[in-house]
């Protein structure tokens, strides 16, 4: 118990710590005040907002970044294991800069949509969309920060709550359905976490992801509870076959909604997951266990690009994209493991999850408000019929070939340098059959935008139908979000260091020889 | 036998009756309260682990009692949520029913017809 306690007094809050706290409190206070002032006002206040939880993630950043070191924050100043830590390292600052980046472009893109014009009544819709943006928001910066596995639930759950009614914001039955049915996955998923946790808890006596690293043995609680856990958040991540939900949900909501879901949402859990094989039990896995879910990624990228291919709807067809992109992500688990310590490690694969996590973000918001500014012009999205929009709306197809650019994985773009990574991983590992699967999704994926990209270049058979006229400034914000998928590739390969992400095992290694 | 083992096979028993509700049961109000029934297992476990009490040497944890608080608000939260959008679609659409994963086109199609 003295011990216990020496070992718990060594986690306190670190100066800066404060902007945690208002990482998470500028999003309640902001949809507590949207609510409040009503429909009319939740827009002004939502975009008002966003600078200030930039201004936050930024703050964050600089403290973390530069030297790696974690920003802590003991809540009420009672330390784990009795009280809760929020903590930011460099995957967290990560996550919250791409959070911030892409809400404020899917709000600038949602205004012309969801903003209430002067002279109109006040919709439900709009003060939904608002508050729940920036509630999504609020939850992402909570679920990278949490420290503790039960907070980290709240968490996961407020993510949910905040995404399923984006899904059905048009109130068709068809979306309905799809909200529902994404909100049964979910559950079932976060409950299944929740088993998982309270195991833990009963085995090792705490819910913080630092002491249970330290604790965590490879007994049979540990590895129910792993398994129950990872099942439970592949749910909510859609990694193939638990992807079902998916591309109804995300290709059924708003533009700016379906951005927001594929780039974000879908990543939350995908987060907890590095967390949870990397940092709280690395030494629990064996090579079949990597190899296991590794395969489950490279199935989802096979059958998602495949599926892609053979949609006939735009937005479905970027929505079985998201269900491709997400394989990609699990094919770092094989390569992070050293069989001579027979744990997973931080490195090259790890950093080359992160930066597909983050490059595919990006690209998937550009891509998705491409589309709907595509759909938006001719009245449908079918690809077969996508002629002549290249010469309507050549902003937009620049928008969509960059983002599938990155998606593909060509230089110099996000995805390129994280396949790269993958790709360098997988030969210096020995493992080249995850290199092949690799490849072939690039193809693949090469494949299914250049469908698109052909289409829309070809000219019109027929006299176009009158297209509706879509604002530049909202091809301009999909543009953006596309050239930071790319330019990040520049940035990463160029003169910026890459934060080193899963330096916990020097953490641990520390929290065990302290007092 | 011991209350402890007791309250913890009843747990298991409700924890597995309610994955199967829900993996086997297609309506969504039934997979609704077997995950609801599937919660109540999980929150009868926090119950057996405050009362094994592992950590300490006391009659009772209650770190575990706390969250079972918020666990049961979070699980009547998404209960909440999830009884609204099936009264919703079945207002909208006539069936409270989710059918497997239809293309949208192809869902469109039945409602109209």
């Amino acid at each position: 118990m003295m011990l216990e306690a020496g070992a718990a007094a060594a986690v306190t809050t670190v100066p800066g710590g404060g902007w945690l706290v208002a990482a998470v409190v500028w999003p309640v206070v902001a949809v507590l005040l949207a609510i409040v002032a009503g429909g009319r006002h939740a827009a002004r206040i939502a975009l008002a907002s966003m600078p200030v939880g930039l201004a936050v993630a930024a703050a964050i950043a600089v403290r973390v970044w530069p030297g790696g070191e974690a920003l802590v924050y003991v809540v009420g100043g009672w330390a784990p294991p009795l009280g809760i830590a929020l903590r930011a390292d460099a995957l967290s600052v990560a996550m919250m800069l791409t959070t911030g980046i892409v809400i404020t472009g899917a709000g600038l893109f949602a205004h012309a949509d969801f903003a209430p014009q002067q002279g109109e009544p006040e919709t439900r819709t709009s003060l939904v969309f608002w508050t729940l943006l920036i509630a999504v928001w609020g939850a992402m910066n909570l679920v990278v920060m949490s420290h503790d596995l039960f907070n980290l639930y709240v968490a996961l759950e407020l993510l949910t709550f905040a995404a399923v009614p984006l899904v059905s914001l048009d109130g068709r039955a068809t979306t309905l359905a799809a909200a529902l049915r994404y909100l049964m996955f979910a559950l079932l998923g976060s409950v299944l976490y929740l088993l998982g946790a309270v195991l833990l808890y009963g085995a090792y006596g705490t819910l913080d992801i630092t002491l249970l690293a330290s604790r965590v043995q490879p007994e049979p609680a540990a590895w129910a509870a792993a398994a129950l856990m990872t099942a439970g958040l592949l749910a909510k991540t859609a990694l193939f076959p638990l992807h079902l939900w998916l591309p109804p949900a995300h290709a059924g909501a708003p533009p700016a909604a379906s951005a927001v879901l594929s780039a974000l949402v879908v990543k939350g859990s995908f987060v907890l997951i590095i967390r949870l094989w990397f940092e709280v039990m690395p030494a629990l896995w064996s090579v079949a266990a990597t190899q296991l879910i590794a395969a489950l990624g490279a199935a989802a990228i096979l059958y998602g690009s495949v599926l892609a291919l053979r949609q006939e709807r735009l937005k479905l067809l970027i929505a079985y994209s998201t269900v491709a992109q997400i394989g990609y992500l699990f094919l770092m688990f094989p390569l992070a493991y050293d069989p001579a310590t027979a744990q997973l490690q931080g490195g090259v694969a790890l950093t080359g999850g992160v930066l597909q996590t983050v490059s595919h973000a990006f690209a998937k918001a550009g891509m998705f408000m491409a589309a709907g500014l595509m759909a938006k012009s001719l009245g449908h999205d079918r690809v077969a019929d996508l002629a002549g929009v290249g010469r309507a709306l050549p902003m937009s197809l620049i928008a969509f070939a960059l983002a599938g650019v990155s998606l593909v994985g060509l230089p110099p773009s996000g995805g390129f340098a994280a396949k790269w990574l993958l790709l360098s991983a997988a030969v210096s590992t020995g493992q080249w059959w995850w290199a092949t699967v690799l490849v072939l999704g690039g193809l693949l994926t090469g494949g299914y935008v250049m469908l698109v990209l052909i289409r829309a270049m070809g000219s019109a058979v027929e006299p176009l139908a009158p297209l509706k006229p879509v604002a530049r400034s909202r091809e301009a914000i999909a543009l953006a979000m596309s050239l930071c998928a790319v330019l990040l590739g520049l940035l990463a390969l160029g003169p910026v260091e890459l934060p080193a992400f899963g330096t916990w095992g020097v953490a641990t290694a520390v929290a065990e020889v302290g007092p | 036998m011991s209350t402890v083992t007791l309250f913890g096979l009843c747990a298991a028993a409700l924890v597995g009756l309610g994955l199967y509700g829900a993996l086997t049961h297609p309506q969504p109000l039934r997979k609704l309260i077997a995950f609801n029934l599937l919660g109540s297992g999980v929150f009868l476990l926090f119950g057996v682990i405050a009362r094994r009490g592992a950590w300490q040497a006391v009659g009772g944890d209650p770190v575990p009692q706390a969250l079972v608080i918020t666990g049961i608000v979070v699980a009547f939260a998404a209960t909440a949520l999830a009884v609204a959008l099936l009264l919703r679609l079945f207002k909208e659409s006539g069936e409270a029913s989710l059918d497997p994963p239809a293309s949208d086109g192809a869902s469109l199609g039945r409602r109209e017809s």
